[in-house]
């Protein structure tokens, strides 16, 4: 058998991947392919790496049995990887850490990033005030008005979160923004993009980063199931943790690979983020992919309930894998997500942020149809402390 | 001959500098797009470059993107912008159009079906922003096939090696955006520009143009001093912005003098 070595020396994924960007920022590229080429071969880089995972985020996180959800939707046993006990409260923080490592190793002093719920922009926050670097954080002004908590947060930990009035003024302009800011600051700067997306190497650069999430899976559910999952579960929208818990299990033929994208309102009224389920492939952010657009080529504005799902676009990876049938993309709405939340809330004393909400949902409609030995891993990838105004206002609450 | 090619070789006997001016195609309105770019003409416009607008331009400053926006908002399209061009060849068939744009719009349409359209209705050459050299091999060849001319951009962070494999793939005339940052934005170092164009002269036969940042005939003139071709967007198109029922002859009137300086300070 062909061991999976993708991408190919260009970042391609098949058809997918590659490097779609201007020629002011061919060279950057240059470099930090090479520089990340030199760091993951430098057994100290990956014991820096290892050390903070370990001493500064809390890893590893705990992979926990919800045995009374479990129990409640009457089939197969509900496994948890509980990316939501990470500092920040979120898988982000694997590959910010990473990121910013590399920036230090590559002596830039500033980074940058964009954000959509601000998870990622909390996590850059953080990681820039723990090497002392200068940080500006792109996030629309959209997102700005609905994540008023995640913008303190950056605010208190030395960011300066700029907001974006351009375009749909949410995240995939956030993005464009940042992109124009490293154009312009190309020599001191370091772009800490936050999911799998982007041209390469950053694809591939964070699914490395986040593989960290499917290396301890495979460990812990050997410790405590004596054998690997029937399917592993994560939510979709750039795809950054679910890459993470997928990618080691890639070689792992007999366990499935279930990406939940966000149907929104449903896929059939046009108002959701399912680029995989209901895209076309396309070029946007430095990469082909596949991408919501209309019959122009322009891209269409996506909706979830949760923001950081709230992408037109997803990580070559995931497109990849999705053509050759390794894994499969499924889309669950807005409703199914909140009902999810609520179930895990009340049944597991455990707040799942919205996104992985999603992937809760999917793993609740599959377990009862799979027998009581089956087993499902669902990627928890962040808490849902920030969600919770959100919810209120779904019950017609004001908090 | 490409009409570009024979443009500038005019040019080049003539001892002058060609003149570039870029808009976006329906900004202020649709209807506006085909008479602007004869005004551009008239005041002194050698080959122009017209804009296909996009929903994510990441390589646009503030102004390129608010073109882009209101053009959207009348639901401009590729294939619109196609139209306007075989319009605009109704009465003008010598001066030549290059598209300029992003990869998507384009792969939309499919490249195949794309390059044949474009050459129908009068394009000439095609900048592509969003696709370096690399992602386009075949893209690029197959437009050549079309006598449609493939533009690359070179930028002041390209390498050595770099500008020859640009040099090597592109046709028409090598694009060199003069500053690191988006489209006019306001920090055009003249004194990279002039060390620059020489290092790529070295590595091409093609002209040189120069865009990103000129916004008067005074640096159009000192940018003149060492590239073949002046190309100025971001400028022209606040001209079109501040006063859109006056675009006509507000363009007119901010590319004359422009078209004076460089023509005092070169033609012979």
């Amino acid at each position: 058998m062909r061991m999976y070595d993708l991408p190919d020396e260009r970042g391609h994924f098949g058809p997918y991947g590659g490097i779609f960007v201007a020629e002011t920022l061919s060279q950057a590229l240059d470099e930090l392919r090479e520089a990340y080429a030199a760091a993951r071969s430098d057994a100290q880089f990956e014991a820096e790496f290892r050390y903070e995972l370990k001493h500064y985020v809390g890893r590893p996180s705990p992979i926990y049995h919800a045995r009374r959800l479990s129990e409640q939707c009457g089939g197969a046993q509900i496994y948890i990887k509980r990316e939501d006990l990470n500092h920040t409260g979120a898988h982000k923080i694997n590959n910010t850490i990473g990121q910013a490592l590399l920036a230090r190793r590559m002596k830039k002093q500033r980074v940058i990033a964009e954000t959509g719920a601000g998870m990622h922009g909390v996590a850059t926050a953080t990681v820039a005030a723990r090497y002392a670097m200068e940080c500006v954080v792109y996030m629309g002004v959209e997102d700005v008005r609905r994540q008023a908590a995640n913008v303190h947060r950056m605010g208190v930990l030395g960011a300066k979160v700029v907001p974006v009035e351009s375009g749909s003024k949410t995240l995939k302009d956030a993005l464009n923004e940042a992109m124009r800011d490293w154009v312009t600051n190309v020599e001191s700067t370091f772009y800490i993009i936050g999911t799998v997306a982007g041209p390469h190497p950053y694809p591939m650069m964070v699914r490395d980063f986040q593989s960290v999430i499917g290396e301890e899976s495979i460990q812990q559910m050997q410790e405590m199931a004596g054998r690997q999952p029937d399917a592993v579960i994560a939510c979709v929208g750039g795809g950054s943790n679910a890459m993470g818990i997928f990618h080691p299990y890639i070689a792992a033929k007999e366990v499935r690979l279930v990406g939940v994208e966000a149907a929104g309102e449903g896929l059939e009224t046009g108002k959701h983020a399912a680029s995989l389920c209901a895209g076309r492939p396309g070029v946007l952010h430095g990469n082909r992919t596949y991408l919501l657009q209309d019959a122009n080529g322009q891209i269409t504005e996506t909706h979830s309930v949760s923001a950081g799902l709230d992408y037109p676009g997803v990580g070559p990876e995931h497109a990849w894998l999705k053509d050759n049938g390794r894994a499969e993309y499924v889309a669950v709405t807005d409703d199914e997500a909140l009902a999810a939340f609520h179930a895990l809330c009340r049944s597991e004393g455990i707040i799942p942020a919205l996104e992985s909400a999603h992937a809760v949902a999917q793993a609740m409609k599959m377990a009862p149809k799979l027998p009581k030995s089956a087993i499902l891993l669902v990627n928890l990838s962040g808490r849902g402390d920030k969600d919770l105004h959100t919810v209120a206002e779904r019950a017609g609450k004001k908090l | 001959m490409s009409r570009i090619q024979g443009r500038f070789e005019a040019l080049a006997k003539a001892k002058r500098k060609a003149l570039i001016p870029y808009i976006t195609a329906g900004d202020p309105t649709p209807s506006m797009s085909v008479p602007l770019l004869h005004a551009l003409v008239d005041a002194g416009a050698d080959i122009l470059e017209l804009g296909v607008p996009f929903s994510d331009p990441m390589a646009d400053g503030p102004v390129v993107q608010r073109s882009g926006e209101r053009a959207l908002k009348h639901g401009v399209g590729l294939s619109d912008v196609l139209g306007m061009v075989g319009e605009f060849r109704r009465r003008d068939n010598a001066t030549p159009i290059v598209l300029m744009g992003y990869a998507n719009p384009i792969e939309a349409i499919g490249t195949a079906r794309f390059l044949p359209q474009a050459k129908a209705a009068g394009i000439d050459g095609v900048i592509v922003v969003d696709y370096p050299p690399e992602e386009c091999v075949e893209f690029a060849q197959a437009a050549k096939q079309h006598d449609i001319d493939p533009i690359f951009l070179l930028a002041p962070t390209s390498t050595e090696k770099r500008i020859h494999e640009v040099a090597r793939c592109g046709s028409g005339y090598l694009y060199y955006v003069s500053l690191r940052g988006v489209t006019g934005a306001g920090h055009l170092d003249l004194s990279e520009v002039s060390k620059r164009i020489p290092q790529i002269r070295a590595a091409t036969k093609l002209p040189i143009g120069v865009g990103f940042g000129i916004r008067d005939a005074e640096s159009a003139r000192r940018v003149a001093e060492t590239a073949d071709a002046v190309v100025i967007g971001s400028r022209l198109i606040q001209e079109i912005e501040a006063a859109p029922a006056e675009a006509l002859t507000r363009v007119k009137s901010f590319l004359r003098p422009i078209r004076q300086a460089l023509d005092a300070s070169f033609s012979k």
